[in-house]
Order: C-alpha cells, then structure tokens, then sequence
C-alpha cells in the first residue's frame, strides 16, 4: 500500500508506536513524583545548578501579573533573552529576542515585537495559557545561547539543539532539530522543524527529515545536512546521561544547545519525548530500548554508560 | 501474566454484564432489541341486572391463568359507581366480587382486564381430581351406556375416544341413542359426561373468542379433556381445538360464570379491543421486586438518563478514535459532549451551527487578543460572546423561519467558549493548518461518537440495560493496554518501513 505500512514490517523495524511509548516506556519507566522535575523548569533549573549541570542562565522568574509592571526596566538592560513559561510543552510561548532596534525588540526571525506585546505575553504565561491544564505559571527570562559557529550557517531564526533519548541513563538515540521559516524557527518537528538524525557512536549525521520526507539540503538557506559532525560528542552524552541520575527518570528526552563559549547546555527535559527521533534516524528505538534493559541489573556510573553508547549499545545501532 | 489478570478482569466485566443482562431480560421481559411488539387485548365485561332493592352482591368468575395469555393485574379494574368491588382470591380461581346496601332498578357493572399475548408463557396445568360417574337418569342412563359400548372397542386412549364422541354427536343423522341423550342435554356436558362415565377426566369449561372490535360477546362452551399431563382442548361442535391462541378460557373450575344476589334478568356480555403495544412499555408494568432498572424513576429524569447512559458508549468511540486510529482532537473529550449536543438537535442543523458559532467566535476572538486580557477574563469574555451569537443565530434563522437553528441552545455554552479559546490559541501557535486538523479532528470523532449513540440499539441497551456498560468498560480497560500501533501511525512511519535495514 502506498500510504500506510504494514504493521509487520515497522515492528521488524523496531518502530516504538505512541501508546507502547506510553504504557512501556514513559508509564513504566517514569515516576509521576518525578514529573514537575522536568514539566516546571524553575525546578528543573534548581536541581540543574545543585548537581552541578549547566543550563542558560536565569535573568527573572515572574508568578504573580503584578511583577509584570516592573519588567520593561529590567529588560531594557539586556539585549538577548529567551521568555518562555515553566510548565510550557511543545514549545509553544517561547519568545526568542536576538537584539534591539530603537524601542523595540527583534525577534530571532527578525520580526520586530515592543514592550507591550512583550507584557501580554508574560501575562498569558502567567496566567496559565500554555501550561498543562491551564494552571497559573510562572514566566521565565534567561540568557540566550550564543549560536555554535557551526551551526550559524544552518540556523534559521532561532539555536538548533540537540534531542537526547536517554533510556535508564544510557543515551540511545540523538537528533539535531534546526529550526525553518516553515517551522518559524521552533524546534519541534511536526511544526515543519529539520530533524537531523544523529549517529549515537559519533554524533555525526545519518540523514534529515522535514515533513517526514528525507532531505539533503535546508530548505531555506541551503546548508548541506549530511556531513555535520557534532563538536565534544562525548560530553554531550555525559551532559545528557547525567539528567537520568539527577531526575531518576528512566525515559527521558533532554533537549541540549552547544554554546558557543560554554560548550553544551541543557535546554530543557522532558518526560514524554516524542517519536519523530526515529523518522530523522531512519531507524527504530526498540532494539536500543531492549540493549539497555539487558543491561539494565548493572547500574554503571556515567561514564560506563556513555561508553555503552559510543561503542554502539551492544551492537544494536546500525 | 500482568496481561492475563487484565484479560480475566475484562472477562469477568464482560460475563457480568452479560449475564446480569440476560437474567433480567429473562426476568422482567425487557426486550432485548427496541420496539418488539406485542398483542394486548383489552377485555370488558358488562354484567347488567335488574335489582330488586335488597343488599345486592355479585359475584364474577375471572380468568385463570393460562398458556399463551399474561395478566395484567395492574392494569385490572371493577369500579362502579356505589358498588363495593374487591377480588375474591378463596376459590379455585379468581372472581370479581362488587357489593351494594341497597340497589334498585337497572344495575351495570364493568369490570376491565389487559392481556398480552406471549406465545411463549405457559404454566404448569393443574390436574384433575378424582373422576366422579356421571349421574344419568333413568332412559338417558341406558343411551349412554350403549354410545359408550359402541365407541369404546374403538379408541385406546381419552383422546381418541373424545375425538370419537365429538365425531358422533356431529355425524347427521345422529343415532338414536345421541338423539336421545342430546334432547335433555347440552353438547359440552353431555360430551364431558359421557367422558365421565367413561372414566376419563373431563369437564366442561367456558372461553371468550378474541376477535379485534367485537362487542356484546357471550362466553361458549368447551370441553377439556386431560390426556396424560396436559388438558386437551374440545369445542363441541368442531373437534379438537389446537391453536387457542383465539381463545380465552374463562370458567375452568368454578361451577357458574356469575351469580348475582338480589337482582334478576341478570346476563354478562363481553366486549373486547386489541392493541399493539411495545414489549417495554408491557415489560414495565410487570414489576418485580429486584427489578432495580432506570424504569423507577419519575419521567423527566428518565430522559435525562437516556442520554446520559450513552455517554460511556462515547467515550469508549473516544477511546478508539484517539488509541486506534490516532486522531487528534482539541480536548480529550469535548467531542462527546458535543456528539451529546448532536444528539439533541439534527446532525446537519447541529453541525452547521457549531461550526458558525465556532467561526465568528474565533473572528471576533482574534480581535480579544488585542486587548491583552488575562485567560480567565478572556474565556468569561468568550463565554458572553458565544451566548450573544447562539442568541442573534437562533432569533435570525426563527425570523426566517429555519426552526433548526434554534438547535444551537443545546450547545454546553462554557464549552463552546473553551474550544473557541483553544482553537484560537492553537492557530496563533501552531498555525491554522494545526488548529483546522484538531478542529476537523474533534468534529469527525464527535459525529462518529454522535453515529455510535444514535443507533436505536445502542440507546435501547444503554438505557434499559445499564449493566452493558460493564461490557463497555472491559472494552475500554483492554484498550487501554493497547501497545500496537495507531492506525496514523502506520503513514507516519511510513519512510522507515521504505527503508532498508
């Protein structure tokens, strides 16, 4: 059939489906005491400094509208920042600001935003409009990573990172997500974001995705997408191992930007990654998943299961 | 064995509900399917006499029961007007007892019975006594003697010798001996009697034929005769009767239909109509006292239930659409509620008016979101706005005469707010390629819910059956543990199935 795959053939693939993600992996593997860890980045933040693990750096937290008022003064004094909600999911109410031009900001697509388009976004954080349930949250201002010289060719409106899955503390599986103007300049891969899929043993390219079609090329500047090679790879599997130790939980999506003077960051996490990875590698979880869980009565340290994964999880990558 | 314990438990749920659902259709005759009829005949006797002024009391044989009929004993009345009425439960069967101080002049009671008929009711009959020989007299004692010598070396059984009896007494000319008998005897009795003599149990009982619309009908006679354990049916004059299923037996072991004290000309006459009613609205009138069904409560809640007991049934349709199939919806189950809107105005009309609604909200939420609002004021915003607009939309299509757009009042209106604010956030967010996929989502799984929930069976056994639900909750509970993939999943992962290892 020419749209839909046979059942047999994706689970000979190892293809992992939404509900066995849900019921074998983030169900079984996550603790739900575990999950504000990840789902409210202020604590994500908290426990992030405490172990020692690098993120962006905090400029403001806001919780209350009144705090509001008193943003502008504080904002004018900066030039790059990132706003974005503590509970926020998919993405969505991230205002990424890359510079300023008179009165007003300019967005990292280079769409121009004032202060009061600013504020109303802080108050709809604030008021829970992109929380989960509609909870009231609080509105984040960080530093904004300084793009990888790297990568500066390949980005379009907004810092590419790098998705980890890692699996009771091993990482399995790796994509680079790079933003497009389709995507307008997010991250996320159904929004029309380039998954590139990253070879876990060297961190080097296997192949991109846009739309769930194979690419080469990015679509709005060109860059070629086949020959990345990520710089420190093995620090960026440790930076992403060392998540499953501080949160305990066992599956787990990590979202790191490669700073290009602090080297990797820690994005965010998230408790729920989501299963485009495996388009992007052109490959399955599940035989990573079961590598892992054969090893699982070991309980290594970081550096033993930063190896596992370099020497290609037993076997199971390729 | 986790995934064993989940089977069993849902086979548990399952056989519980089925079970419990057999046993009460078993027990009460809730009908299964919807709309199963049934014949219910409405039978009136009318007793007239003229009373002579003394204390009048009169008393009336009712039927017994029977194969073929069921009684409804709610439905049975004998009121009139001055007369004491009440049943007499101490003989053999039932009679209609109705008592007067003093009465006068022309007198006419009613008494009214519903029967419906359900070829499948039978009874266990009751058997004869002792057979007492008939008393004949003198020159009578003689014929019958020699009828029965002549037809005895015949027939080997009560049957055959009954089929025989009746054959003879209808065979023109009759022999000299049946003339005879016949001048001072009636059919029935003399056929019963003659059975008697023979040893064989026999009687002569009085039935009502059932036909639609008649009136100032008279009971006739028939004669029973038992044949090894059941009584087998003789109208006198034609033979054997095997269908009764027209015919009502009335006086079976009392001696007279009807007596009346203190009056005279007295007669009965039966009148009768038949309708054809539901098997549920029959069903309900049978009350038994396990019967724990929707059935007890008053009328209005009874058709808030009728909607609500389908809900789960939507839910598991939810369940399906979003883990089966992978459709995504805006709110996990804000397409019930809108399927429950559906079914309480037309599909189209509904759909129509949600999706104006939903529309000119949206238009005129885009222009909210300039104001800068915080959510919950914008939602109370939204909430007036979607009222102002089902309000201008039902006076203008009234005004134009589109009575169906008054449909739109059954939308949850708090609802109708949160998915305006929701799909407008999702179309700042995510595009409106993303918003308009939920929308038509949510929608296709609300007018499939609304499909699933409309179907006469499924609101039949919702309702009258709420313990399918159980059935519902085992389908949901495995589905729940589903790990295949979803049916969109298939096309999304299409690219890696292409390529090889």
């Amino acid at each position: 059939m020419s749209w839909l795959a046979a059942p047999s053939e994706l689970r000979e693939r190892g293809v992992v489906g939404m509900n066995r993600r849900n019921l074998e992996f983030v169900a079984r593997h996550n603790r739900r005491t575990a999950y504000p860890l990840v789902d409210n980045k202020l604590l994500t933040k908290r426990l992030a400094a405490k172990a020692g693990i690098p993120m962006p750096e905090l400029i403001l937290d806001l919780s209350h509208q009144f705090e509001v008022e008193a943003v502008p003064a504080r904002l004018n004094e900066l030039d790059e920042f990132v706003i974005k909600p503590a509970q926020g999911s998919g993405g969505r109410g991230i205002l990424v600001i890359a510079g300023r031009e008179g009165g007003r900001f300019v967005k990292s697509n280079g769409e121009r935003v004032n202060i009061q388009q600013i504020k109303r976004l802080l108050t709809n954080i604030i008021s829970g409009l992109y929380s989960l349930g509609g909870r009231t949250d609080s509105a984040i201002v960080e530093s904004l990573a300084k793009t990888h010289e790297m990568f500066a060719s390949m980005s379009v409106d907004g810092v590419p990172d790098i998705r980890v899955i890692v699996f009771q503390g091993y990482p399995v599986m790796a994509m680079l997500r790079l933003g497009t103007h389709a995507s307008d300049g997010k991250a996320n891969l159904h929004q029309g974001a380039i998954g590139v899929g990253l070879d876990i043993r060297t961190g080097t390219s296997v192949g991109a995705v846009q739309h769930n079609r194979a690419i080469t090329r990015h679509p709005d500047n060109g860059a070629h997408l086949d020959d990345i090679g990520i710089p420190d790879w093995r620090g960026l599997l440790r930076l992403a191992s060392r998540c499953f130790d501080v949160t305990g939980l066992g599956y787990l999506g990590c979202d790191i930007v490669i700073d290009a003077n602090a080297g990797p960051l820690l994005l965010e996490m998230n408790a729920r990654p989501g299963l485009a990875i495996q388009i992007a590698n052109g490959s399955g979880l599940d035989s990573r998943l079961e590598a892992v869980l054969a090893r699982e009565a070991f309980a290594p340290g970081v550096d033993e299961r930063v190896a596992f994964a370099l020497d290609g999880l037993a076997g199971a990558v390729g | 064995m986790e995934r064993w314990s989940y089977v069993l438990a849902a086979a548990l749920l399952v056989t519980a509900g089925i079970g419990v659902a057999v046993y009460r259709h078993a027990d009460t005759g809730v009908p299964l399917v919807p709309d199963e009829d049934r014949t219910v005949w409405q039978i009136e006797a009318r007793i007239e006499f003229l009373a002579t002024g003394e204390p009048a009391e009169v008393l009336l044989t009712l039927p017994p029961e029977q194969d073929g009929f069921l009684v409804l004993y709610q439905a049975e009345s004998g009121a009139s007007p001055g007369f004491g009425f009440t049943i007499d439960r101490t003989g053999p069967q039932r009679r209609a007892h109705w008592t007067k101080r003093s009465a006068t002049g022309q007198q006419t009671l009613f008494y009214q019975m519903d029967l419906v008929e359900d070829p499948q009711y039978r009874i266990s009959p009751d058997p004869p006594g002792d057979v007492r020989e008939a008393h004949f007299d003198g020159p009578y004692a003689t014929a019958a003697s020699e009828v029965l010598n002549d037809l005895l070396p015949k027939s080997t059984s009560a049957k055959s010798l009954a089929d025989q009896l009746v054959q003879a007494a209808n065979t023109r000319p009759l022999s000299q001996n049946l003339s005879l008998l016949r001048q001072g005897h009636a059919p029935a009795p003399l056929i019963s009697a003659l059975l008697n003599r023979a040893g064989i149990a026999a009687r002569t009982v009085k039935a009502l034929r059932l036909e639609d619309g008649r009136r100032h009908q008279r009971l006739r006679d028939y004669v029973q005769v038992w044949q090894e354990d059941a009584w087998l049916l003789y109208d006198p004059r034609r033979g054997r009767v095997e269908e009764t299923g027209e015919l009502l037996l009335w006086q079976t072991g009392t001696p007279s239909v009807f007596d009346v004290v203190g009056g005279s000309r007295s007669q009965v006459t039966f009148s009768m109509t038949s309708q054809v009613r539901s098997a549920l609205g029959l069903s309900r009138l049978r009350d038994s006292p396990f019967d724990i069904s929707l059935h007890n409560l008053p009328i209005a809640e009874q058709g808030m239930f009728k909607l609500i007991m389908t809900l789960p049934v939507g839910a598991l349709v939810v369940v399906i659409m979003r883990l089966l199939v992978g459709v995504r919806t805006s709110g996990t189950f804000m397409p019930v509620l809108i399927a429950l809107a559906l079914l309480q105005t037309e599909l189209l009309a509904g759909l129509v008016g949600l999706v104006l609604v939903v529309g000119a909200a949206l238009l005129l939420r885009s222009y909210l979101s300039a104001l800068n609002l915080l959510l919950v004021a914008r939602i109370a915003t939204l909430v007036v706005v979607v009222i102002a607009l089902v309000m201008l939309m039902a006076v203008v299509s009234y005004r134009l005469g589109l009575i169906s757009g008054l449909a739109i009042t059954f939308f949850p209106m708090v609802i109708l707010a949160w998915t305006v604010e929701r799909m407008s956030i999702l179309w700042e967010e995510e595009g409106a390629g993303e918003a308009m996929i939920q929308g038509a989502g949510s929608l296709l799984v609300a007018v499939c819910a609304y499909l699933v929930m409309s179907l006469p069976l499924v609101r039949h056994l919702a309702f009258n059956f709420p313990e399918l639900h159980l059935c519902v909750l085992a389908a949901i509970l495995l589905l729940g543990r589903y790990t295949g993939y979803r049916l969109l999943e298939l096309h999304r992962f299409l690219p890696l199935a292409r390529r090889g290892p």
